[in-house]
């Protein structure tokens, strides 16, 4: 099952001519800077915007061109959540959550009202209105308005960027739980790199109204070809499991193919499923394990490409565990990368400073 | 002194029957306006607030002739074996709805830019259908802008005159309205009626426009 989109319309000042394949399960992050189209991408999808095309989700149709087909917007089985909660004024937030839900046929519901409510933390909202809530509140009640719509495919278009980083940081945790807990996949809009480390499992970059390149996360952030890899912040995305605890040193060792991390103390259970995000510039590399060193995190790898970055550096992929397909960057000085003899398929082991957790 | 109350309830029954069909015909008309990206936009714009800016007497005489025997309008429904419309109560209804357009779509059309097309868009993708959406969102929202569409539209008919005389004229029971009834009261001297009927609509209006401005504040206190 696959969301499979093709669109191209001359918008403005730009032409966008996004395609694409997402997979229809976990969060695909639509991600590039403003004005690269991914919001239009958003709303064609949902059919509130047109462009020439095509468009499938699962097994339904809902634009094809050349067979003159278009599904109108109120009859894609969507969940869509504004940048603005949008929600209706004139009712109470009990009846904005109704909306959708009433619309739906009650076999067609697989969301539970109450469910929903639970799952945003709305339940003592209910009968208040509108204009009594919070930014926060709101865009938790439109999330959850979205959600009773049983939707097939959940379109998010940059809902926490018109919130402050506290009203944020109250709904990131409600969507990781969305994540965890329900099977609808989303189309997630985001020019944040942080929500997008947090959330997403797959991206679709953007760029100008085209899409750059599309892929698992932690691969498309590292390519060593695409912007992001060779940004000043650039990172790699690694999901660990929790392993255990060391309650000497207050640590917590968090394990992944390629080996073992060791991070703060989390407050998470064994078992449990940590994102890490490394900072290129966090790496550096050695041909030997150096074991005499502060650095607690060295793991093992092998090059797989690298690439200068400008007159004194170079970005560097390489590839953890045994089959060398956990992607790590580095960046490191032309003059190291000359002195150690680097080139790809050469076994190295990556030292990391800093490892910092996303979520 | 006796006055005759015929003029007040053929007034009363002119405005409510106007009304109703201003809203019928108006909502249509000012959610195109408000909505459409046609270049008829502006046209149909200036033509529907046209008799806020002409003399009544200007778009009665037109009315008068085109809907008379010899008029295009007149001539077809003359065929259709239809009476035609100039000084019955009929002929009054159609010039009103015309006179008194502007005061429901300016209203309405402003009410649903307002609106813009999130709350629309927020609907239609929680599966509501157009009607639906205009049922339930739409209306509802723009409920301010019905009432002050309502209101103008019927006490700007009631205190319409210069239409009525010329395409109604002065049949007591059929085209004799309120203001044509002042007007007869005032040239015949009877300034005693002329004052009741008159002091009676000046209070009419004052109330009708307290009631509109408390309403409309009420609303706006609850969706803040």
């Amino acid at each position: 099952m696959s969301i499979a989109v093709r669109f191209s319309a001359q918008l403005g000042g730009f032409a966008l001519n996004a395609s694409f394949t997402a997979p229809a399960r976990g969060v695909t992050a639509l991600y590039g800077h403003s004005g690269s189209g991914k919001t239009s991408v958003l709303r064609c999808v949902a059919g509130l915007q047109r462009a020439a095309g095509f468009l499938q989700v699962g097994d339904q149709i809902w634009q094809d061109d050349v067979a003159g087909t278009f599904v109108p917007t109120h009859r894609r089985s969507i969940g869509y959540v504004f940048q603005e909660a949008s929600l209706f004024a004139h009712f109470s937030v009990r009846s904005n959550l109704e909306y959708g839900w009433k619309r739906i046929p009650a076999r067609e519901r697989r969301v539970a009202f109450a469910e929903a409510v639970e799952l945003l933390g709305i339940e003592t909202l209910l009968s208040r209105s509108v204009a009594a809530l919070s930014g926060g509140e709101r865009q938790r009640v439109a999330i959850a308005r979205a959600l009773l719509t049983s939707p097939q495919l959940l379109l998010m278009d940059e809902p926490l960027s018109a919130l402050d980083t506290r009203s944020k940081a109250e709904i990131l945790p409600f969507l990781e739980r969305l994540h965890r807990e329900l099977d609808i996949p989303v189309l997630y809009v985001s020019h944040s790199p942080d929500e997008v480390a947090r959330l997403a499992d797959h991206m679709v970059l953007m760029d100008q109204g085209n899409v750059l390149a599309t892929g698992p996360l932690a691969e498309v952030m590292t390519r060593i070809d695409l912007p992001l890899a060779r940004d000043e912040a650039a990172e790699s995305v690694i999901t660990c499991v929790v392993a255990s605890h060391s309650e000497r040193y207050h640590l917590t060792y968090l394990d992944f193919v390629g080996g073992r991390f060791a991070v703060a103390r989390l407050p998470l259970l064994p078992g449990e499923r940590a994102r890490v995000r490394i900072h290129a510039r966090d790496v550096s590399i050695a041909l030997e394990e150096h074991r005499d060193s502060s650095i607690l995190n060295i793991v093992e790898g092998q090059i797989l490409a690298l690439a200068p970055l400008d007159a004194w550096q170079m970005v560097v992929r390489l590839g953890l565990g045994p089959e060398a397909d956990v992607p790590l960057i580095a960046r490191i000085t032309r003059r190291s990368a000359e002195q150690l003899g680097l080139a790809p398929g050469k076994p190295v082991f990556a030292q990391v400073k800093s490892v910092g957790l996303a979520d | 002194m006796n006055i005759d109350p015929q003029p007040i309830w053929l007034t009363l029954e002119l405005a409510t029957l106007t009304t109703l069909l201003l809203l019928l015909v108006g909502t249509p008309l000012a959610w195109w306006l408000a909505r459409t990206g046609s270049w008829l936009r502006q046209p149909i714009g200036a033509m529907v607030t046209l008799p806020l800016v002409l003399p009544p007497t200007v778009l009665g005489f037109y009315l008068l002739v085109a809907l008379g025997p010899k008029g295009p309008i007149g001539a077809f429904m003359q065929e259709l074996g239809l009476a035609t419309l100039p000084f019955t109560f009929a002929g009054l209804v159609v010039a009103s709805v015309i006179y008194s357009l502007p005061f429901v779509v300016q209203p309405l059309q402003n009410a649903f830019e307002a609106l813009g097309s999130r709350p629309i868009e927020a609907a239609a993708t929680l599966r509501a259908s157009p009607w639906d959406r205009f049922f339930t969102v739409v209306i509802p929202l723009a409920r301010p802008g019905f009432l002050t569409a309502t209101v103008l539209g019927f006490a700007h008919t009631v205190g319409e005159f210069g239409v009525v005389l010329m395409i109604g004229g002065n049949i007591p029971g059929e085209t004799k309205v309120l203001s044509v009834a002042i007007y007869d009261h005032v040239e015949s001297l009877e300034y005693d009626q002329a004052h009741w009927l008159a002091g009676g609509m000046l209070f009419f209006s004052f109330l009708v426009l307290l009631v509109l401005h408390l309403v409309t504040k009420r609303w706006q206190a609850r969706q803040a």
